[in-house]
């Protein structure tokens, strides 16, 4: 598809299958609203309203914008993450569970080093780096037991994201349970001086911002510009001409899978220390399956992904919003949903109408 | 055998029979080449539409039959996105497997907790009374009778009949098919839709039976899709041991729900221990194949390689070779 082609012909081919490829885009973002404004008559709803609604809660006001680039923050990082795994032909589906366990290291270091009386800002990277340790341990784990025990990634995957789950719970309801009653709110809060600042009259920390940035411009420097970037690619493509030429794909598998987890739990430690200040038993926040919706959507292209992202994140974030209309939160996972459908569909249209044209 | 004994295996033939419709129809789906990785969603959409549709018409048969429907409409989405867009077939079911999942919280939201209606035992006469037999096979609902039978049918059509061996070359040579005039994508087609509608009535075989009643999130059944997946997997495409899956993780499921009515382990991680035995028996099924495993084994003495080979041979399964790949005509 991305064949350059020079004669002059085939330039007003490809402008004319730029307007259809254009056409198709906005095609497919038509239906998804059509067929959930569809869901939402179903539902007893109007559906402008219920837009409307979705618009007022997302950007509104200072607060609520900041919020929106708030839950921007970890989706990017997800997505991010994802582009490695995606690039190399992998489907990383465990992320969620990474995310989960990244929030369990970031918590559990902050519970270890609590009374050490070392400056906060120390304490605060020390967890980072345990979330970051964190996710990069359960995604080596499908990786490890897709290349020795056989197991497709995707169940392997699966699993984990549940065990991940049960092991928050167990940890909530166990060995970290509050004094007194354990409850499914979660573990107790960390230390103040461990929370992350916001910005007056918001709920955004800059430096998460600033880490989400460092994060999306990482992957797509590495993907782009670097023999690593390349030999992923490469692999992806077809692993056993790959492995032919030299490349070592069994380390570039368990890399990939490796740095997404990172990610993962970079976004976990995040949500931590911004967002829930303790281990909550959903401490993944759905952000590892949306990444992976994100990054279905644009096609794995690192830029494209975080603009999608921040749509994604003000869908997610004016969602809440409509409660006032007696609605329950999940519409944004159906416009979603339906947005990646159609839009993963008109590729399929696009590539016929290619190979008709 | 006491009577607790005898309510759990009675618990277990009941507790496998959603599972088992919607592995052997995946079973199907997948011997003609096609994943469908939506099951997960479309169990939870079809339980919820189910139960709404039983509870608004007081028709079980509606229930069922809005279920089957709804499997169909998802598959039907798998299969065109599939096979006519030839688009990857993982990325269309993970989709559909969030997207149902969400449409069912959110459309199911007003119905959560409502009391509805739902299918009463009807018990064998003559053979109820058989004892120890009697009351775990036939003190049941008509759906688990009919889950006998669907096992046996499923098996006899795919080795025994015609258009079930045919099944069988779509999936594992389907140029070879193709040039004795099957029309392969056809197949593929009906199939992945007549699969759907059996994992379709799953859902309410859930909501309107075995798992009475709809609760959103806390209906406990966001899950069991991607297990009825993985015990197709260590089932090895073969229906009578995907059946034996089925009933395995049935077995399990009535061992978390003895234990939660007499330790305080909370109902979550009951909830989650199928999954590291789902992984267990994926690496179990899929070992043999490994690089490592191999060249161990070649450096064994001939006895123990023997034998442990034999059991490696034993569990391992393989999928139908043209899984997943979009079939063209030359």
């Amino acid at each position: 598809m991305t064949v350059q082609e020079k004669s002059p012909q085939t330039t007003s081919l490809r402008s004319r299958i730029n307007w259809l490829d254009l056409g198709l885009r906005v095609g497919a973002v038509i239906m998804a609203l059509l067929i959930t404004s569809l869901i939402l008559l179903v539902a007893n709803a109007q559906p402008l309203k219920a837009y409307w609604n979705i618009v007022l809660g997302a950007f509104s006001s200072t607060q609520k914008v900041s919020a929106v680039i708030a839950s921007w923050v970890p989706l990017v990082l997800t997505t991010s993450g994802l582009l490695f795994t995606f690039t190399a032909g992998l489907w990383n589906i465990g992320m969620e569970g990474q995310v989960v366990v990244g929030s369990v290291f970031c918590v559990g270091a902050f519970r270890f080093l609590d009374q050490t009386g070392l400056d906060p800002w120390i304490v605060i990277t020390i967890a980072f780096l345990a979330g970051a340790l964190g996710g990069f341990l359960w995604a080596i784990l499908p990786g490890v037991m897709r290349i020795y025990g056989g197991v497709n990634e995707i169940f392997g995957g699966l699993g984990l994201n549940f065990v991940a789950k049960a092991l928050a719970i167990w940890l909530i309801f166990g060995p970290w349970k509050r004094p007194g009653v354990a409850s499914m709110s979660g573990t107790e809060w960390i230390d103040p001086q461990f929370r992350l600042t916001y910005l007056p009259g918001t709920s955004l920390s800059p430096v998460i911002v600033v880490i989400a940035l460092i994060g999306a411009i990482f992957v797509a420097l590495m993907l782009k510009g670097t023999h690593f970037g390349l030999r992923l690619k490469a692999i992806g493509k077809n692993d056993r001409a790959a492995h032919l030429l030299g490349i070592p794909t069994t380390r570039y598998f368990l890399l990939a899978f490796g740095i997404c987890g990172i990610f993962a739990g970079v976004a976990g430690s995040i949500l931590v220390t911004s967002k829930q200040f303790s281990l909550i038993p959903d401490a993944g926040f759905g952000y590892g399956f949306l990444g992976l919706l994100v990054a279905m959507l644009v096609n794995y292209h690192p830029i494209l992904s975080s603009i999608v992202a921040f749509f994604f994140a003000a869908l997610s974030v004016g969602n809440v919003e409509l409660q006032y209309m007696g609605l329950n939160s999940y519409l944004a996972g159906v416009l979603q949903g339906f947005l990646v459908l159609f839009v993963v569909m008109t590729n399929g249209v696009r590539q016929r109408l290619y190979k008709k044209g | 055998m006491d009577n607790t004994t005898l309510t759990t295996l009675a618990g277990i033939m009941e507790y496998a029979v959603p599972i088992l419709f919607a592995a052997i129809g995946e079973n199907f789906i997948e011997k003609s080449g096609i994943t469908n990785l939506s099951v997960n969603g479309t169990i939870l959409l079809t339980a919820m539409a189910g139960f709404v549709v039983a509870l608004n018409t007081s028709s079980l048969l509606l229930g069922f039959l809005i279920g089957a429907l709804i499997g169909m409409a998802v598959a039907a989405v798998v299969a065109f996105s599939s096979i006519t867009l030839k688009q990857s077939q993982v990325a269309i079911g993970f989709i559909l497997a969030t997207l149902c999942r969400d449409l069912a919280y959110f459309l199911g939201a007003p119905y959560n907790n409502k009391p509805g209606i739902f299918l009463t035992k009807t018990p064998i006469d003559f053979l109820v009374d058989i004892p120890v037999i009697g009351p775990i096979f036939f003190n049941h609902h008509v759906l688990v009778y009919a889950s006998y039978l669907f096992i046996i049918l499923a098996y006899v059509y795919l080795y025994k009949t015609r258009p079930g061996l045919q099944l069988q070359g779509i999936g594992e040579r389907p140029a070879a098919a193709y040039n004795r005039g099957v029309n392969v994508n056809f197949q593929r087609y009906m199939y992945t839709l007549v699969g759907g509608a059996l994992i379709g009535l799953a859902g309410p075989m859930y909501s309107l039976a075995v798992k009475i009643g709809w609760s959103g999130q806390l209906s406990g059944l966001d899950g069991v899709g991607w297990i009825a997946l993985a015990i197709t997997i260590f089932g090895g495409w073969h229906p009578l041991r995907v059946a034996f899956g089925a009933y395995f993780f049935a077995g399990l499921q009535q061992l978390g729900i003895t234990l939660q009515s007499n330790t305080n382990i909370p109902i979550q991680i009951l909830q989650a221990a199928p999954f590291p035995l789902m992984i267990f028996t994926l690496l179990l099924v899929n070992i043999g194949r490994a690089e490592w495993v191999e060249r161990e084994l070649a450096a064994m003495p001939e006895k123990p390689r023997l034998i442990v080979s034999k059991i490696l041979r034993m569990l391992r399964t393989s999928p139908p070779a043209s899984l997943g790949i979009p079939f063209e005509r030359e």
